[in-house]
């Protein structure tokens, strides 16, 4: 029988079935089963969330593999984890241990300043993060299956992902009132490859789905990211930081489910406890911003 | 005739993709979301995505009594691979009150493997005694591995795993259709739906 794998349709259409859900930070098996448990529809396997990352500082690397191992091994729905920027040696070991889904995060310390990683070299699906469409447009030209908005991760503030998600709309809906011609400019502006922008002018969306994260906290955060245009969203420290995470998980699922629905939002953001703390985005140095990492 | 009215289950999944299929089949298509959604439809598709996010949410919501009703008025419904889960009378492994048991078969989850595994191959379709080979997207797929006597296959892997397969008014796959532009299986639902629009 023949049974071709790591097509570009398995990748994306991977992505396409995460649709419309929570993907969840988790530390431990234990928090990978609330996660689960909750109805989130994939986890991401981390040794510390974004928040402890900040605070801790110091170099953030891939997760030890015992550890995603272990998370993978608890749970029946997909495990992502996360590599440097540019690290393929790391995305090469997640990729043997299995994982479903491989993040090229701002969040870890980057491993390259000029190169991100050739996705197209590994079977296993892509995701990275974009504050605007031409950073969207150079991962999708590597190899991204997923793009997701980078907001500031660890802050718990959501302004910054809404920044990056309307103007990712933004310069889509400029693209589509562009004449033929003008659209090799735009290329050389956006500093994107010509045929991918052609074909975001024509179709009025990218090529692959376009998730939120970074800076989500509450049901409303997420519903919020929904309306803007998100189609999932990852929550990063805003769960297992806060006071009740089995609780604020299921509301944020059923936030994203029903984002449109105002009712349920009102009942399912009463009583949540105490989010996590958040910090005011404005007072962070330049040098404090992960979002400025990648190119 | 009036289109036929397709209601696309969308709290979780591929959903979209299978709006534009059954859009570009000439139906009537709109999602449902809550039990009162469910009223009018001829036919019902649920979509891939994570089993278990659609099964709580069919549970926390009041989904399940819906979906009763669908079944007791005989309403086609369709699921691929996620969908094709909830529909299945057993899920091997899978806590209590899972799936929607409304086709007798016992179905595997993920028993392909992880996404590495995920795989394109060929299908053997054999429906109205007409034969065809598809492509069929299996995407971290379940698999059937039992199915009861009303049970009838109509497509399979050159292996010999049943991969479509009919009961009455209710059609699963394991694979993805919505991923191809190959509209031979969507169709073949929409002629489940119009048999029983017609028979009113």
């Amino acid at each position: 029988m023949i049974m071709l794998t790591g097509t570009w349709r398995l990748k994306v259409g991977f992505s396409e079935m995460l649709k419309g859900g929570v993907i969840m930070d988790v530390t431990t098996p234990e928090q990978a089963k609330i996660a689960e448990e909750a109805g989130a529809v994939a986890v991401m396997a981390l040794e510390r969330v974004p928040a402890d990352i900040r605070k801790e500082g110091g170099v953030a690397r891939m997760a030890d593999p015992e550890i995603i191992l272990r998370i993978m091994d608890a749970v029946s729905i997909p495990v992502m984890a996360k590599v440097r920027i540019g690290h393929f040696a790391e995305a090469q070991i997640l990729e043997e241990l299995g994982v479903d889904f491989i993040d090229e995060s701002e969040v870890l310390t980057p491993a390259d300043e000029e190169n991100h990683i050739d996705k197209h070299q590994f079977k296993v699906p892509f995701v990275c993060g974009a504050r605007n469409l031409g950073e969207a447009l150079r991962r999708i030209a590597e190899g991204a299956a997923l793009i997701r908005t980078k907001g500031e991760a660890g802050t718990g503030n959501i302004v910054e992902a809404v920044r990056h998600m309307r103007r990712i709309n933004k310069e889509i809906a400029d693209l589509t009132v562009k004449r033929p011609e003008e659209l090799y400019a735009e290329a050389k502006k956006l500093q994107a490859p010509y045929e991918l922008v052609k074909w975001v002018a024509e179709h009025g969306k990218l090529p692959v789905p376009n998730f939120a994260a970074g800076g989500i906290a509450t049901p409303a955060d997420a519903a919020l990211m929904m309306q803007l245009g998100a189609e999932s969203v990852f929550v990063g420290s805003g769960i297992f930081k806060s006071e009740d995470p089995a609780k604020r998980a299921r509301a944020i699922v059923e936030a994203v489910a029903y984002y449109d629905n105002p009712s349920v939002l009102a009942r399912v953001s009463r009583g949540l406890g105490e989010p996590m703390k958040g910090i005011d985005v404005s007072k962070l140095a330049e040098d404090e911003l992960l979002q400025n990492r990648g190119w | 005739m009036d289109k036929p009215k397709i209601g696309i289950f969308a709290i979780q999944g591929d959903f979209e993709k299978h709006y534009e299929v059954f859009d570009g089949l000439g139906a009537e298509v709109f999602y449902v979301k809550l039990p009162e959604e469910f009223e009018g439809i001829d036919g019902l598709v649920l979509p891939g995505g994570e089993s278990p996010t659609m099964s709580r949410l069919i549970n926390t919501y009041g989904l399940r009594e819906a979906f009763e009703g669908l079944k007791k008025r005989d309403i086609p419904v369709f699921g691929t691979c996620a969908g094709a889960i909830l529909l299945a009378k057993n899920v091997i492994d899978a806590p209590e009150n899972f799936s929607l048991g409304m086709m007798d078969i016992t179905i595997a989850r993920n028993a392909y493997g992880r996404q590495r595994e995920s795989f394109e191959s060929e299908i053997e379709i054999n429906w109205n005694g007409k034969q065809k080979k598809i492509t069929g997207v299996f995407i971290r797929a379940p698999k059937i591995v039992e199915l009861s006597d009303g049970v009838e296959v109509i497509g399979k892997l050159e292996n010999g795993d049943p991969v479509l397969v009919r009961q009455g008014n209710l059609l699963a796959s394991t694979f993805h259709p919505e991923l191809t532009d190959d509209f031979t299986v969507p169709e073949i639902f929409m002629e489940i739906v119009e048999a029983f629009k017609e028979k009113g």
